[in-house]
């Protein structure tokens, strides 16, 4: 029996991601993708969409080096002694997420360069919080 | 037809008669319906002809997460009752930090619609209950808490990402946020009501000749730009951003009342008319069309100056949602006070000073004056209403001949947009 296509739903985007693909969907009407899967097309408001995995190439449009941190990351150690980057990804395919950012040196933002090419890496996911996180490629 | 381009006009005129705020700072022994009364006490003293509670018809409050600082959720009738106003109707809207422009909006609606002729419109929020990590928290669920706040972004993270953007694409640099923060405190130094009632250089003097009292090293900050280079004295929080980019946690209330036109007459003499109301929704930063502009201002803005038939050139006083320095730079360039890129110009330039062309923030903005994310939208019109009335105090404008100005509220980091244009009598 094929297997039945997940729901277009935050959950299958996390499952995904602990699979280690990186899933977004695209309008089967418009061509139109999103790297948040969603059940309407955000471009052509059509409801033909289907499972898009993206590559996981992409570059690094803009970035922040956070040093005041949320609850969850104080408990990983980080904070005003220990920042951690985050930013946003441009995937090959054009759409963007918000991701972590891995591989650079936090406390050194001018050493970071936005557009450098970055790569999907999904090795420390936190299976709690599943997010894209992504290093110097 | 998109909400930008259809031409929307109020079923009938609305005017604010009255305002009033509470003390914006941090109060440890004050809840929200303490800070509410306060502000509707202000509010009713500075009535011509007083206000009777029982003459409100109707009333609308802004107010972020009262649930989540207070433990208190359902905080509308908490409020009504406190002023005694019940069994009249009152809604509380939640859009993030633009609550109480979204309160305002629905209260114009209400009295436009012909349902009632006055309304009360608040915003309030409580918020220095919490530690700053659990402040942080709640305001990052502000955000997207399934694609971005995972990802580590916070409400401050992701205004840097935006200000990294700016620095990129344009001559946008750190000394241009700071200047924002230099002249807002400057303005709020001239505001009784500011969190931070003084300057950042008296800020500066303050610590040193606290230093000196204490026989503790005294640092040998020059000027305000120098103290807001040190890094022990203005901290990293979200690079770009520092501790003087931000908006500060702040306890508040603010209130107006609001009539239909054809009544202000006998509230006041001085009413300041709604000629414009716009409102807009945004997608989150890593899906918006442009990394360094809010699309819902800019849409918002568009409404806003169609219906009022004006354009950002004829706005001669504007309050914007300065809740990090850079998003003030960004709000003059989305209202299209300037052209995409000029923003830092216009600061370095004195432009947006209270000197300048397009004097903005002279209540001290959300950064001096303080942001209590709930009653910030309806703070910013409080300030417009006393500027274009003559009643702003040390602070009042020189231009004797102010007509219009302009609120620009920000929910989250530009999911909601509220822009309101005002004009005098």
């Amino acid at each position: 029996m094929p297997e039945q296509p997940r729901a277009f739903t935050a959950a299958s985007f996390s499952a995904y991601l602990k699979e280690g693909k990186l899933m977004g969907v695209r309008c089967r009407a418009c061509g139109h993708l999103s790297a948040q899967p969603r059940p309407l097309c955000a471009a052509c408001h059509g409801r033909d969409v289907e499972w898009q995995q993206f590559s996981g190439r992409g570059a690094l449009s803009t970035f922040t080096c956070i040093s005041v941190a949320p609850a969850a990351l104080v408990k990983q150690g980080f904070g005003r002694n220990n920042p951690y980057c985050a930013g946003i990804v441009t995937l090959e395919e054009g759409p963007r997420v918000s991701a972590r950012i891995l591989g650079v040196d936090a406390r050194s933002p001018q050493s970071i360069e936005t557009g450098m090419a970055v790569a999907l890496d999904l090795a420390e996911l936190d299976p709690e919080r599943p997010a894209p996180a992504f290093r110097p490629a | 037809m998109s909400p930008a381009t259809k031409k929307r006009q109020l079923a009938r005129p609305v005017s604010i008669v009255g305002a009033g705020m509470s003390q914006f700072g941090a109060f440890k022994d004050l809840t929200s319906r303490d800070l509410f009364a306060s502000a509707f006490l202000d509010l009713q003293s500075h009535m011509e002809q007083g206000l009777d509670v029982a003459d409100i018809q109707c009333a609308y409050v802004g107010n972020y997460s009262s649930d989540l600082f207070e433990g208190q959720g359902h905080t509308g009738p908490i409020l009504a009752d406190w002023l005694g106003m019940t069994p009249t109707p009152i809604t509380r809207i939640e859009n993030a930090c633009a609550s109480s422009g979204s309160a305002l909006r629905e209260g114009i609606m209400a009295i436009a619609s012909g349902l009632y002729d006055v309304v009360l419109v608040g915003g309030v929020e409580k918020m220095t209950g919490l530690p700053t990590e659990g402040v942080t928290d709640v305001l990052a669920s502000a955000a997207d808490v399934l694609y971005e706040v995972p990802a580590g972004l916070t409400f401050p993270g992701i205004y840097a990402a935006l200000a990294k953007a700016h620095m990129d694409r344009y001559e946008t640099s750190l000394t241009h946020l700071l200047k924002v923060g230099i002249k807002n405190h400057q303005n709020g130094a001239l505001n009784p009501k500011a969190q931070f009632n003084q300057s950042l250089r008296d800020m500066m003097e303050r610590r040193k000749s606290r230093a000196r009292d204490r026989g503790e090293f005294v640092p040998a900050w020059q000027d305000e730009m120098a103290f807001l280079n040190d890094p022990q004295a203005n901290p990293w929080i979200a690079w770009p951003l520092r501790l003087y980019d931000c908006a500060p946690i702040t306890d508040g209330a603010a209130c107006v009342l609001l009539v239909a036109s054809e009544l202000a007459s006998s509230f006041t003499h001085k009413p300041v008319q709604v000629a414009g109301t716009g409102q807009a929704s945004g997608r989150p930063l890593h899906d918006a069309e442009e990394l360094t502009s809010l699309s819902a201002a800019k849409a918002a803005a568009a409404q806003a100056y169609q219906m009022a038939g004006v354009t950002a050139q004829d706005i001669q006083v504007a309050e914007v949602h300065d809740c990090f320095t850079i998003a003030e730079i960004i709000a003059t360039e989305d209202l299209g006070f300037f052209a995409p890129g000029e923003g830092p110009r216009a600061v370095d330039e004195g432009r947006t000073a209270r000197t300048g062309d397009k004097p903005i923030n002279t209540s001290g903005g959300l950064k001096a004056k303080g942001h209590p994310v709930g009653a910030s939208g309806v703070a910013q019109v409080i300030e417009v209403f006393h500027q274009l009335r003559g009643e702003a105090g040390p602070r009042q404008l020189p231009n004797p001949n102010l007509e219009l100005g302009l609120t620009h509220n920000v929910g989250g980091t530009g999911g909601t947009c509220v822009v309101h244009v005002l004009r005098r009598g």
